[in-house]
């Protein structure tokens, strides 16, 4: 394993009194993924909170290897749960990262699938598709979306249930090789963990991803827009912000997704505004979305008819 | 009688240990691995059974030590299991390293044949004790 060159080092010499965890976090570069975490990521305080719970317990997990304590390694696979569009599937991505600083894993690769990739069409199909891909995984992270289509409980033939005891298998024999994450909606993934219970029991941290807040949205689409070199003019913005509470009450409302296709569609209604009108372009105009590009949505018709 | 080839040939055999990191090393050289067995063990014997297909999608040594186990289950004991590592990159295309990962518990060794040939030459042929029996019985005790 990683760090056994390290403790038979400090082993022959007396070990130090004290231990600088801080100095610990700076020399493993866990600090700025953490930082990156939070500066690149809105809101999500209760999931940013358990990540550095969880790093917290590998640093100190890795000291007391380094100074022969007994330690044994720690099970991290997880479930996030969570709404459309709250960043699971980002947050998976940045977490093999972090796991792979901390030594916890070998490789810090993510590989992200869906039920198409575990389970076969045919008898006997099943098993070699799913140890591929647990192959394929070893070392790094297993990110299963939307994981609940594993189990169709109307079908009992259904070869999931397969794909599911190869799964739990490896994630209890093979804990140190790899880390399984499993994602989907919070009832659906709570259903599926009640006809599963095996799984449930092997899954240490249950993440919850809240919905974001109006303000967060908005900070969000202007990251969006600058990483795009697009910005809101004032009045764009404030045409913004109403679209953001008009669109939560919405069916079908989900987070940053619907606000990125909403991003999208204005960009399209601005570059037909410019194309539209007679007469020179400035570089500004090019860069800003303003008030008619997001007030001509679909969503403000339909608002007041509602109410 | 020991048979040894392929690369640590001089070695006493390796511990899993040391085959996952041969492995690891394989894979981050970027060559496919692969898994052959055989119960010929003559040196003229080249080509190999396979077990499985190549593993050229693998990061991490643990998925070869799966499906080391896996052959070794299936044919432990009564197969020679060799690991090796095929370079597909442009002006090698071929086999880099390879290596014995398992052999049968008794190995009875070779006989020696002598034949004569015209005008009193020899011709001398070796043969497994083992290549007596047929394919697939041939280490079984």
């Amino acid at each position: 394993m990683e760090g056994s060159e390290i403790s038979m080092e400090s082993g022959s010499s007396a070990p130090p009194e004290t231990i600088d965890l801080r100095r610990e976090l700076a020399e493993t570069h866990v600090q700025d993924v953490l930082d990156q975490l939070d500066r690149e990521l809105v809101g999500l305080a209760p999931v940013k909170k358990r990540i550095r719970q969880i790093a917290a317990l590998l640093i100190v997990d890795r000291v007391r290897r380094r100074m022969g304590l007994e330690s044994e390694t720690p099970t991290l696979h997880m479930s996030f749960t969570g709404n459309p569009g709250t960043g699971k599937t980002t947050v998976a991505l940045r977490m093999a990262q972090i796991l792979h600083k901390l030594g916890y894993i070998r490789k810090g690769h993510l590989v992200s699938v869906t039920r198409d990739d575990l389970v076969g069409q045919y008898i006997g199909h099943t098993a070699p598709k799913t140890k591929e891909i647990l192959k394929k995984a070893m070392g790094g992270v297993l990110f299963i979306d939307e994981a609940y289509y594993l189990y169709r409980q109307e079908n009992e033939r259904d070869y999931g249930q397969e794909a599911i005891e190869i799964l739990l298998q490896v994630m209890e024999n093979q804990r140190e090789d790899l880390v399984v994450i499993l994602a989907g909606y919070a009832e659906r993934m709570d259903q599926f963990f009640r006809s599963n219970p095996g799984f449930r029991s092997r899954i240490a941290h249950h993440i919850d991803f809240p919905d974001y807040t109006d303000p967060e949205l908005m900070q969000i689409a202007k990251s969006m827009l600058a990483a795009q070199s697009y910005k809101f003019s004032e009045a764009g913005e404030a045409a913004f912000e109403s679209y953001i509470a008009a669109r939560r009450k919405q069916p079908l409302f989900s987070n940053a997704r619907s606000i990125r296709n909403a991003l999208d569609r204005a960009r399209l209604r601005h570059a037909n505004r410019y194309f539209e009108q007679d007469g020179p372009v400035s570089l500004d105009d090019l860069m800003t979305i303003d008030a008619p590009d997001v007030l001509a949505s679909r969503v403000f018709d339909s608002h007041p008819s509602e109410k | 009688m020991r048979i040894t080839q392929g690369c640590f040939s001089f070695l006493p055999d390796l511990t899993d240990d040391q085959i996952r990191s041969q492995a690891q090393y394989i894979i981050d050289k970027g060559w496919a691995v692969n898994l052959e067995y055989t119960d010929d063990p003559h040196p003229r014997n080249t080509y190999w059974e396979m077990w499985d297909l190549p593993m050229f999608d693998v990061k991490d040594a643990a998925a070869v030590m799966i499906e080391l186990d896996a052959c070794r289950k299936a044919h432990g004991d009564r197969f020679y299991i060799r690991l090796s590592g095929f370079d597909a990159s442009h002006g090698w295309e071929s086999v880099r390293i390879s290596f014995i990962v398992g052999r049968p518990k008794t190995e009875p060794g070779f006989r020696l044949l002598r034949q004569e040939g015209p005008g009193r030459r020899q011709i001398y042929a070796t043969q497994a004790y083992a290549a007596d029996r047929p394919e697939g019985d041939r280490y079984k005790s």
